[in-house]
């Protein structure tokens, strides 16, 4: 089989510390609004004792789901042996921690303690899929790191299918896991659902994909490497198939929901009177995040054109952050039927006066946590394939499938 | 040179350091009797189960001496809204132990007014979730938050079926001893816990209602007034579906 040549990411000194500047600055500001939370503590943020989790956690849940999907381009080189991948291996995997750390950052400065954080380390309820989310999330850097090993140091080669095939499953059952944070939940009406396990598999191959996408043409365009059509037309179908079976869990989901009776307000909340969350599930996740992305992946030009490609992987993770605010927020804005053959007159704690969504606005402190976690994922990103050989040389069309005309 | 040996210096240095060792060790004496003359100090058992009943026919609308009683038995009333925070989001963020609701029959109409806290729920979805168990049950049935370990990540709030958890977000500036709290932690009803340790067999809530709408005791003692009154006539669990056979009961919805 040919050799495949990796090369450090080359371009000009200059163009590479001013954007390493501007994330500077990104990171600085950001830092700046986590001192200013924990400092003062929450009341700074839109996050109240009705709605708990807000923007930051929109932001950390996605890049935590699309960390375990960025790992599944490797995951078709050496699991699925299709060998036109397997240059792609290694920036899939980098991606797979980078993205992972910028959401777990998120996290633990989101925490009302976040110096506990050695608590929260050595102190373990292991009903708690959270617990059990802290050694899957820290297990999975050690393998993907493994993985990394395996497939950049020669005489680890030998280990490479045996440590893809567990990183593969390890992504897997985290994700699992990430779902069933939410799916655990009898308490909420929009959660309790063991659909959303597999739902949260499938959004993190999409999301994972997307991103993998936009890192790929960025580094490679910039620099001027050659990236041919063969190897962007495999990524993109993959990418709208994925988008196409995120659909498909949507429509599922609420269309069961929707046989209950018991599940009717909660629907219409969703779908129809829910205001804000209604507005960013049908323009933000539906048509932008998934319709729109599918109309143009499967399109015959617009599809198979370098803007097209952009605009759409663009599109998807703008639809997995409205999916991500939907889920998170608007489950939680929804009340709890804590008295279900009652209507709410007066709470002296919020509790949904005429059935009325709780209320939440983000805040500037929530935002900048948020962004500064994708700064850092994108930071060491842009860091580690400058400064190691994370990309392939070539990805033109002759050099990754030489046998096909 | 005299060498008559200084007899008053001697004695004075003999009394002030006899003075001065005793009243090194005599405040250790002082405390350690008034520590062994404390609250409990046997570890709490499934024996006594602690719990509530409410009645919502005597809840009167409009009234919220339990809300008021609780707030000033747990320090509640001494938080303040940090200088900046609008008065609508203090409202959401500051911590509430026990709230009023009134409710209308969806069929009837009938409108009942009544205390919700936490339920204290023999399966607490609240301790499932905690992902150190600082969230955690007592052998004799209070659900509380161990504020050592929690690190304040929501997730028991999240978890709850009745919303009865608070976060604190704002810094602490005064608090009791006996209901410590500080920032970034998670806290609900304790049933006046530190009562229980004191061998005080009530709660402010109970107490401080005029109506006779909660009355508190032990469930597990079939003498107990609590459990004469459950089994007079009926009572629910709020969210029965859920199985979490909870130590708060409600007559009368």
């Amino acid at each position: 089989m040919k050799k495949i040549y990796y090369r450090e990411w080359g371009i000009e000194s200059p163009r590479y510390w001013g954007l390493l500047a501007v994330m500077s600055v990104i990171l600085a500001v950001a830092g700046f609004a986590v001192l200013h939370m924990e400092h003062e503590g929450h009341w700074v943020t839109g996050m109240n004792n009705e709605i708990v989790w807000g923007l930051p956690h929109v932001f950390a849940i996605f890049l935590i789901v699309a960390a375990s999907g960025a790992l599944n381009v490797a995951a078709l080189g050496s699991v699925f042996g299709k060998h036109i991948y397997k240059s792609l291996g290694r920036l899939s995997g980098l991606l797979a921690m980078t993205l992972l750390i910028g959401g777990l950052l998120i996290l633990v400065l989101d925490l009302g303690q976040p110096s506990r954080l050695i608590v929260a380390m050595t102190t373990y309820n292991f009903k708690s899929i959270f617990a059990w989310n802290i050694y899957l999330y820290v297990g999975f850097l050690v393998i993907v790191g493994a993985y990394l090993f395996t497939m950049m140091e020669r005489k680890a080669q030998r280990f490479y299918k045996g440590v893809g095939l567990l990183a593969f499953v390890w992504r897997l059952i985290l994700t699992t896991g990430t779902g069933s944070i939410f799916g655990f939940l009898v308490a909420r009406q929009g959660y309790d659902a063991a659909l959303l396990a597999p739902m949260f598999i499938i959004m993190s191959f999409a999301y994972g994909l997307a991103i993998y996408l936009l890192v790929l043409m960025f580094t490679f365009n910039s620099e001027g490497r050659a990236l041919g059509d063969k190897i962007l037309g495999r990524l993109k179908s993959l990418l709208g198939i994925f988008v196409s079976a995120i659909l498909y869990f949507v429509l599922v989901y609420h269309l069961t929901n929707l046989y209950g009776t018991e599940n009717h307000e909660y629907e219409a909340f969703i779908l129809l009177n829910g205001g804000v969350y209604t507005a960013t599930f049908w323009v933000g996740w539906v048509l932008l995040g998934m319709l729109v992305p599918m109309a143009i992946l499967f399109h015959p030009a617009l599809g198979n054109s370098r803007g097209g490609i952009v605009a759409a992987s663009l599109l998807v993770i703008l639809g997995g952050l409205a999916a991500m605010y939907v889920i998170v927020i608007g489950g939680q804005a929804f009340p709890m039927p804590i008295f279900p053959d009652k209507i709410i007159l007066e709470s002296g704690f919020h509790d949904g006066v005429a059935g009325a969504p709780l209320y939440y606005s983000p805040s500037l402190p929530e935002l900048l946590l948020g962004i500064g976690g994708v700064t850092v994922a994108l930071t060491v990103t842009l860091v580690a394939v400058r400064m190691l050989k994370f990309l392939p040389a070539s990805l033109a069309d002759e050099v990754v499938d030489p046998h096909h005309g | 040179m005299s060498e008559k040996i200084d007899q008053n210096r001697r004695e004075f240095v003999s009394v002030a350091s006899k003075a001065a060792a005793a009243s090194v060790v005599a405040p250790g004496v002082m405390l350690h009797s008034i520590a062994n003359a404390g609250p409990r100090s046997e570890p709490v058992t499934d024996a006594v189960r602690y719990g509530l009943l409410i009645d919502t026919t005597k809840c009167a609308d409009g009234c919220s001496d339990c809300v008021s009683a609780c707030h000033k038995e747990n320090g509640l009333d001494l938080l303040e809204k940090p200088d900046g925070a609008s008065d609508e989001d203090w409202a959401r963020q500051r911590p509430v132990w026990i709230r009023t609701v009134k409710v209308k029959d969806r069929l009837s109409g009938h409108v009942s007014s009544l205390p919700l806290m936490c339920q204290h729920c023999e399966n607490p979805p609240c301790v499932d979730v905690c992902p150190t168990g600082a969230s955690f049950r007592r052998a004799d049935g209070i659900a509380l938050v161990d504020r050592h370990t929690c690190i304040g990540c929501r997730y028991c709030m999240m978890a709850c079926p009745y919303k009865a958890r608070s976060f604190i977000h704002e810094n602490i500036k005064v608090k009791l001893t006996a209901v410590p709290r500080g920032k970034g932690c998670v806290e609900s009803c304790t049933l006046c816990v530190h009562r229980r340790d004191f061998g005080i067999a009530s709660t402010a809530c109970a107490d401080a209602c005029e109506h006779d709408a909660i009355l508190f005791g032990d469930l597990n003692d079939p003498n107990s007034g609590i459990s004469k009154a459950l089994q007079e006539r009926n009572h629910t669990q709020l969210r029965a579906d859920l199985k979490l056979n909870t130590g708060v009961r409600y007559r009368g919805i």
